[in-house]
């Protein structure tokens, strides 16, 4: 009974165990020979072993454990990787997540794993040794940990060039902390003013970023360009106290070309000189891939993060009236203490709006995983392009669309997408192209999942359906396009000429359809025949963030989505020309409608006659409108809220949000305003 | 004690073009003094707009345009009741809210009918207490949709 409690958690952590599993075997198929990626699978299982055994599921624990021998015998090259054991380890690891999901269902976790068992040990005992490659990766980890200016980028030699030119002198300096230190971030930002007033920084190892946040040891290498000598350089940084040493080198392109292609030999050189070079970025890869893995969380309730929300905005309804009992009262030590409050309590904000929002890649991350194991079973090509994996969605959203979104693809891969004989038959290219595209428009999220398949065919789906009697014949010639294709949705369908096992039992798109519908969203279908289709999830932001640029009309505020938004110009009223009674412009060669915000919203006040006006272009697909409005006042991440359940359909007004000052701006639904 | 209370109807009163309304007190969620109220284009006159309710964006009704009486500018005693009928948050500005009593029930009243009104059917019925009138609102019939599509026509 009292293991109960730890039922949720041990799910939770092994769901997040099997998904770094999944994401690193896939980095290791890439990259067969990276240990690092090793290591972390092998932590992973580990972890996943000794949690599952103390829970008491012993399936779990013992296929983990044989999974985690083979493992191990990688790590330590007793075994190489091959496309073999990589199938064998996926397989364990899917039989793993079915073991978790039982036992979410509520089941033991029992489950007949002998022969993947059996697997695992007979690629265990097979013993092929390959010293060879061992030495390779470890000269290339050793060669990697050393400290060197990373790579220039184009722009930074072209700076470093051009200074050279102008008779600047180029130096690499590298600066040594004393080990008693106690604020290093302090003494780097010292020395970095002392060396932007006699010159530029142009680079610097650690990032800068990186030295402000102390991450770094004692000592930090940068290029400078200026203009005075070695001696003076090294003796104005020196008047920085507790620096140690000070080295300044005369740095020139010429070493940096010499030292790539000599980088080959220059091994053991490059571990005790600071020398540019390109292992750089193998360095910083191995970095991002250890940030993901130590990002530690902790779970919270997702109601007490709405009730810190909403204390918080009360806090700065009242920062709001802080401000401007301070800006009347004008004593300065109120207004200090006012202003370093703002500044706090700006900071809190962010993070508290960010705290809810989950980017959609935590969705979408498991999907390489799944179309390469789905190609592989149906015998086709599948390449998958994901876009917009950073689309933040709301958490409750993210929990409830991965098993819609699993079905969409499957549904792609198996119906979608053809053999790679039929679609060379049809001249496409043998790798069918699946796309999963995320991105925020007006008030909602819009993922798309669009293929390159043969498309909905018109004509079959009628059949199926009069066959089916979900429509009549009668009904059905009279139903356009899209109305044929949403009848896939209905119960009871299948178009599959063919039941697989993949897809097709019926039963699929209209729960999809259902939990869409009852996230308050609605899915679109588009399909050209023998061109693929494109399955349009719209999904509501009952809370997100999102980028607006504030504007003003009169005294009122408005926020405009900026995803929707080409940029702003300022138009002389002689450029504003009329086409059939509407005033529009010529907008980089295309004819542009004005459209005036104080017109549309009937903002009250008197219509001024201006020669400039504010204009925010505005864009949805390949249309186009300029707003015309009084003043831009900013851009701002804000909250988006909604009007409530009493104001439904406002005309061009997608939400609301509630400003820094407490006070509620409207947000425009661009998309109303193009039509 | 108990029986006789069950009779009585626990209202919220206020001042409205000086006649005293009531409403029941279950629905109201709080009072407020008038706050910066953010205007809602396209929607009809007696919706003020919106406002910031402690995060949460309210609507906002002027009860006065809402029952065609003339607009009067907000003083020092002008109140938003803040309602929540329904899965809604809508609040109502008043001239005044001040009172919360118990009418009985015996003493609630049908609306008096007069012909060739429509507005008579937000009107739940009237109580007669000593020398007060108290006019019964029905929140539903304030608030409906249909309504609004009527009065914005």
């Amino acid at each position: 009974m009292e293991m109960n409690e730890y039922l949720d958690v041990f799910i939770e952590e092994s769901k997040e165990h099997i998904q770094s599993l999944n994401d690193h075997l896939l980095e290791l198929e890439k990259n067969p020979t990276n240990l690092d990626t090793v290591n972390e699978i092998f932590r992973s299982a580990h972890t996943l072993k000794g949690m599952s055994a103390t829970m008491g599921f012993q399936d779990l624990a013992d296929l983990t454990h044989k999974m985690e021998n083979v493992l191990d015998a990688v790590r330590n090259n007793k075994l190489s990787i091959d496309s073999n054991i990589l199938d064998v380890v996926f397989n364990a690891v899917d039989e793993l997540e079915s073991m978790v999901f039982d036992i979410i269902g509520g089941g033991e976790g029992k489950k007949d794993v002998s022969v993947l068992v059996n697997q695992l040990q007979a690629i265990e005992k097979g013993e092929s040794i390959n010293l060879e490659n061992k030495d390779a990766n470890n000269q290339e980890s050793k060669t990697s940990t050393s400290l060197q200016i990373g790579n220039l980028d184009q722009f930074e030699t072209a700076v470093l060039q051009q200074s050279a030119e102008k008779g600047f002198f180029n130096y690499q300096l590298t600066v040594t902390l004393q080990k008693t230190c106690l604020l290093k971030a302090a003494r780097v930002y010292m020395i970095f003013e002392i060396l932007e007033q006699i010159g530029e920084v142009i680079k610097s190892e650690p990032t800068v970023s990186e030295l402000e946040d102390e991450n770094f040891e004692f000592d930090f290498t940068v290029i400078l360009v200026t203009k005075d000598s070695v001696d003076e350089v090294k003796q104005k940084v020196l008047k920085v106290s507790e620096i140690d040493t000070v080295e300044v080198e005369e740095f020139s392109l010429d070493n940096l070309h010499n030292s790539e292609t000599a980088l080959v030999e220059a091994e053991t050189e490059l571990q005790n000189n600071v020398t540019p070079n390109n292992t750089t970025s193998k360095k910083e890869v191995k970095d991002s891939v250890k940030e993901q893995v130590t990002s530690k969380t902790i779970r919270v309730n997702i109601e007490r993060l709405d009730a810190l929300m909403n204390l918080f905005e009360e806090l700065v309804i009242d920062r709001g009236r802080l401000e401007q009992i301070s800006g009347t009262l004008r004593n300065n030590e109120l207004q200090e203490t006012v202003e370093r409050m703002s500044r706090i309590s700006g900071d809190l904000q962010n993070i508290i709006l960010n705290m809810r929002m989950v980017p959609i890649d935590q969705v979408f991350n498991r999907f390489p995983r799944m179309v390469r194991q789905l190609a592989k079973d149906l015998d086709k090509k599948i390449d998958l392009q994901i876009f917009g994996a950073d689309t933040e969605l709301d958490r409750t959203v993210i929990d409830e669309i991965g098993d819609p979104l699993v079905h969409l693809i499957r549904n792609a891969l198996d119906h979608g997408i053809e053999t790679p004989a039929i679609r060379k038959e049809k001249g496409k290219p043998e790798e069918g192209v699946l796309k999963l595209n995320a991105y925020h428009s007006g008030n909602h999220v819009f993922i798309e999942i669009s293929d390159d398949g043969a498309g909905i065919n018109r004509e079959k789906v009628i059949n199926k359906a009069v066959s089916n009697g979900v429509i009549t014949l009668d009904e059905a010639n009279t139903l356009t396009d899209s109305q044929v294709y949403q009848l896939i949705m209905e119960s009871g369908f299948s178009t599959a000429d063919q039941i697989s096992d993949i897809s097709g039992r019926g039963v699929g798109l209209d729960v999809v359809r259902n939990t869409i519908e009852s996230l308050g969203g609605n899915i679109m279908i588009d399909s050209n025949n023998g061109q693929g289709s494109v399955f349009s999830i719209q999904l509501p932001l009952t809370l997100s963030i999102i980028s607006v640029m504030l504007v003003e009309v009169q005294e009122e505020k408005f926020a405009i989505p900026l995803s929707s938004i080409i940029e702003t110009s300022i138009v002389n009223k002689k450029d504003i020309m009329q086409a059939h009674n509407k005033q529009v412009i010529d907008f980089r060669g295309k004819v542009v409608p004005l459209i005036s915000v104080k017109e549309v919203f009937n903002v009250p006040g008197e219509l001024t006659d201006e020669e400039y006006f504010s204009t925010v272009i505005i864009r949805q697909g390949d249309k186009m409108a300029g707003l015309i409005v009084d003043t831009f006042i900013g851009q701002q991440e804000v909250v988006l809220k909604s009007l409530g359940n009493y104001l439904t359909d406002v005309f061009a007004i997608s939400g609301a949000t509630i400003l820094g000052d407490g006070q509620v701006a409207l947000i425009v639904d661009t998309n109303a305003l193009i039509k | 004690m108990s029986e006789e209370s069950k009779q009585f109807l626990k209202s919220i009163v206020f001042q409205l073009n000086k006649e005293e309304y009531a409403m029941p007190v279950d629905l109201v969620g709080s009072i407020e003094r008038m706050m910066h109220i953010t205007r809602v284009p396209g929607t009809p006159n007696f919706v003020k707009g919106v406002l910031n309710l402690r995060g949460v964006v309210t609507p906002i009704i002027d009860l006065r345009s809402r029952f065609g009486f003339d607009d009067l500018s907000y003083t020092e005693s002008t109140r938003m009741i803040i309602i929540h009928p329904n899965n809604m948050e809508v609040g109502l500005i008043v001239d005044a809210a001040y009172d919360v009593i118990d009418i009985p029930n015996e003493k609630i009243e049908p609306a008096p009918e007069v012909v060739g009104t429509e507005r008579i059917e937000y009107i739940d019925g009237v109580a007669k207490l000593e020398d007060r009138l108290l006019i019964l609102l029905n929140i539903d019939k304030v608030l409906s949709h249909e309504s609004i599509k009527s009065l914005a026509k």
